[in-house]
């Protein structure tokens, strides 16, 4: 009761100081809203000026030109796929114009509302062979870059709200004297540290909401599944950044060190987290890499959510991830915690 | 009679800096104490290591016999020296916050009150003056109905007026029965609130009593000032010192009418003389000296 009296008032004190200061709380909401809006502007075609066309056949093995008259066509990029079921997803989203499978007869999968797709299909069907040939339909609407950079775009502000928002706020406490001011009462660390958590969990969830929802209805970006999973998945992330930034700035006197730090962190999670481009592509070791990093979480799990409509089941062991991350990062946060100085 | 607070031993060591170097002292209940010294003596290290807020190198402190836990800081109000509070919040929602943190709470109209921060509640914390801030800083201190209240240099950065008001205040908190440790460098500050002083140098006390006690048993009379171009003899006779920056030669005089016979022949005139009643100010720089402090 008396802890949470003292953690609301300390919330409650937090909030408003983050909502007054109207400067940070613009930037909070015009940096995402702009680069959506910069980037569909810009990639508003699918942003490819060449076909492309998947093979399907053994893994590591090349394209074997002579095999089909097809495959000679110029201009058109042909790719080998593997992976049945990703490839079919591939042209389902309009990402593979056309996916052919050598053999007898040879079959080709095309999506029937891709004006690319039914470009390629007449070069495919008039390429001068005579071997039989069998078309099926995969249907799906394309992916465009914006629906698939949404959520990285709202992940990657998030991660700079929560990190730099609780970081840089408490090493400033710590330097100016509130905190020691604070410590002189019988408010306790983790009291401190769970109303700092909250206050930015809120305040971020309501920006991200908005943003969101902006977005969503002016360029009715794609979203496949449940929105309360989605909200889980926000959640789990915030409070894992956020904890992450108050361990940086549990013990830090300097504005530019905790700077530094945070710096230090949010730059790998900007680029190997994919908030910009698929690490489908890369090596084990960057993928490695990415797996430690929270934001990748966030965003496999909110991009298989809305691209996809993964279900619990499909994320859960990412949810599971960014819970024992949060859970260390608080409870080594809540121990080297330091009030003042030196 | 238990103190109410008591600081046993004491020592903090800073890198390169014996910042407090064994230092004891017991407040009883009630009582206003007053920790004086110059510039760097190490009153605030010694109040925060009280406080709970820097650690000692070594050393107790005891509350009301115990060592000093939760209930301290339920029960303590304090000023701090040097801090800062939340940007973009109003005095009324900084007094509010404070009093939420504790079970003991004062009605804060009466706080507000006390500290004159009526007209001031809806201002933001970054918008007042010095003066203003400290008013609140001391509001803040007392949110919780304190029975023990620490004053680091309260009055540092006020005019005269807010002074004496301050002065009234704490004379106030004080007939209620809370318990005060000041620390300041205002003598006649601490000769008007005091009860017990304690003088610190380099880490150390030393002098301690109450104002009277350490007067009387220092200087067992008044003193004369004499101008020193009026001096143009030796003094060796009497009990002196010469305060060349202020040009004065002060003489300590348990028979005042003895003093002045002795001083006539060594003088030009007697004009130029004041005769006045010592000082916690004389006791302080005859304690300390007068080089300046790093
Ligand atoms: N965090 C610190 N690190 C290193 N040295 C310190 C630290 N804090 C204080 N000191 C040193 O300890 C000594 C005592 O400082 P303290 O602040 O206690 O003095 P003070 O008596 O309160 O002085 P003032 O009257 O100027 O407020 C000083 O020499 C100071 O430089
Ligand atoms: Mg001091």
């Amino acid at each position: 009761m008396k802890t949470l009296s003292r953690i609301y008032a300390i919330f409650v004190a937090r909030n408003r100081e983050f909502l007054r200061d109207r400067g940070t709380l613009a930037w909070n909401i015009v940096l995402p809203v702009l680069l959506v809006g910069g980037l569909a502007a810009v990639f508003a075609g699918d942003g490819r000026d060449q076909y492309t066309v998947g093979v399907l056949q053994a893994a590591g093995t090349e394209i074997a030109r002579e095999a089909h008259p097809f495959l000679q066509t110029r201009y058109v990029e042909f790719v080998p796929m593997a992976d049945n079921a990703a490839a079919l997803r591939k042209v389902e989203r309009h990402q593979l114009d056309l996916l052919v499978a050598l053999g007898d007869p040879v079959r080709y999968w095309v999506n029937p509302d891709s004006p690319r797709g039914y470009f390629i299909e007449r070069v495919l069907l008039q390429s001068g062979s005579d071997a039989a040939i069998v078309r099926e339909d995969v249907t799906g609407d394309p992916i465009r870059y914006v629906d698939w950079v949404l959520p990285g775009i709202l992940g990657m502000n998030m991660m700079f709200s929560c990190l730099f928002g609780v970081g840089y706020v408490v090493v400033r406490y710590r330097k100016n004297g509130f905190l020691k001011r604070l410590r002189a009462t019988p408010l306790k660390p983790a009291e401190f540290i769970v109303a700092q958590v909250l206050s930015r969990l809120l305040l971020i969830l309501a920006i991200t909401a908005f943003v969101y929802t902006g977005t969503h209805l002016l360029l009715d970006t794609r979203m496949d599944g449940s929105y309360a999973l989605l909200l889980l998945i926000t959640v789990a992330g915030a409070v894992s950044l956020v904890s992450l930034g108050l361990l940086i700035a549990a013990r830090v006197n300097s504005e530019e060190l905790a700077g530094g730090l945070l710096n230090m962190i949010t730059w790998p999670m900007m680029i190997l987290s994919g908030v910009w481009f698929s690490l489908e592509s890369a090596g084990p070791l960057v993928q490695k890499i990415a797996g430690m990093l929270p934001l990748t979480h966030v965003l496999d799990a909110a991009r298989a959510v809305m691209l996809d409509g993964a279900a619990f089941a499909d994320v859960w062991h990412h949810l599971a991830w960014l819970a024992v991350m949060s859970a260390a990062f608080l409870a080594i946060g809540a121990l080297i915690f330091r009030w003042t100085p030196g | 009679m238990p103190f109410a607070l008591e600081a046993r031993d004491l020592v903090k060591r800073y890198p390169g800096v014996l910042a407090v170097d064994g230092v004891s002292f017991g407040v009883p209940d009630g009582v206003c104490f007053g920790l004086l010294g110059p510039n760097g003596a190490g009153k605030t290290t010694t109040v925060e290591i009280i406080e709970g807020v820097t650690p000692a190198t070594s050393g107790e402190v005891l509350y009301r016999g115990e060592p000093a836990g939760s209930r301290f800081r339920e029960e303590t109000g304090i000023q701090f020296q040097a801090t800062a509070l939340q940007d973009y919040i109003t005095v009324r929602e900084t007094l509010d916050m404070f009093r939420k943190l504790y079970d003991r709470r004062a009605d804060l109209d009466a706080v507000i009150d006390a500290c004159s921060l009526g007209d001031l509640l809806d201002r933001d914390n970054r918008k007042l003056s010095g003066g203003q801030r400290q008013r609140l800083f001391l509001a803040v201190a007392l949110v919780n109905r304190p029975r023990i209240v620490f004053l680091d240099e309260p009055t540092t950065g006020l005019d005269p007026q807010a002074r004496r008001n301050f002065w009234d205040l704490v004379k106030r908190i004080r007939k209620e029965g809370t318990t005060i440790i000041l620390t300041t460098h205002y003598m006649d500050e601490a000769q008007v609130l005091c009860d017990e002083i304690a003088i610190m140098d380099h880490g150390r006390i030393i002098a301690q009593g109450t104002p009277d006690e350490l007067l009387r048993s220092r200087y067992p009379g008044l003193i004369i000032e004499v101008p020193q171009k009026d001096v143009i003899d030796d003094l060796a006779a009497l009990e002196h010192r010469v305060l060349d920056e202020a040009g004065v030669v002060e003489i300590v005089a348990s028979d005042v009418s003895k003093a002045l016979a002795d001083l006539g022949p060594a003088v030009r005139t007697l004009n130029h003389i004041k005769i006045r009643q010592p000082t916690l100010e004389d006791l302080f720089l005859d304690l300390t000296g007068h080089s300046l402090r790093p």
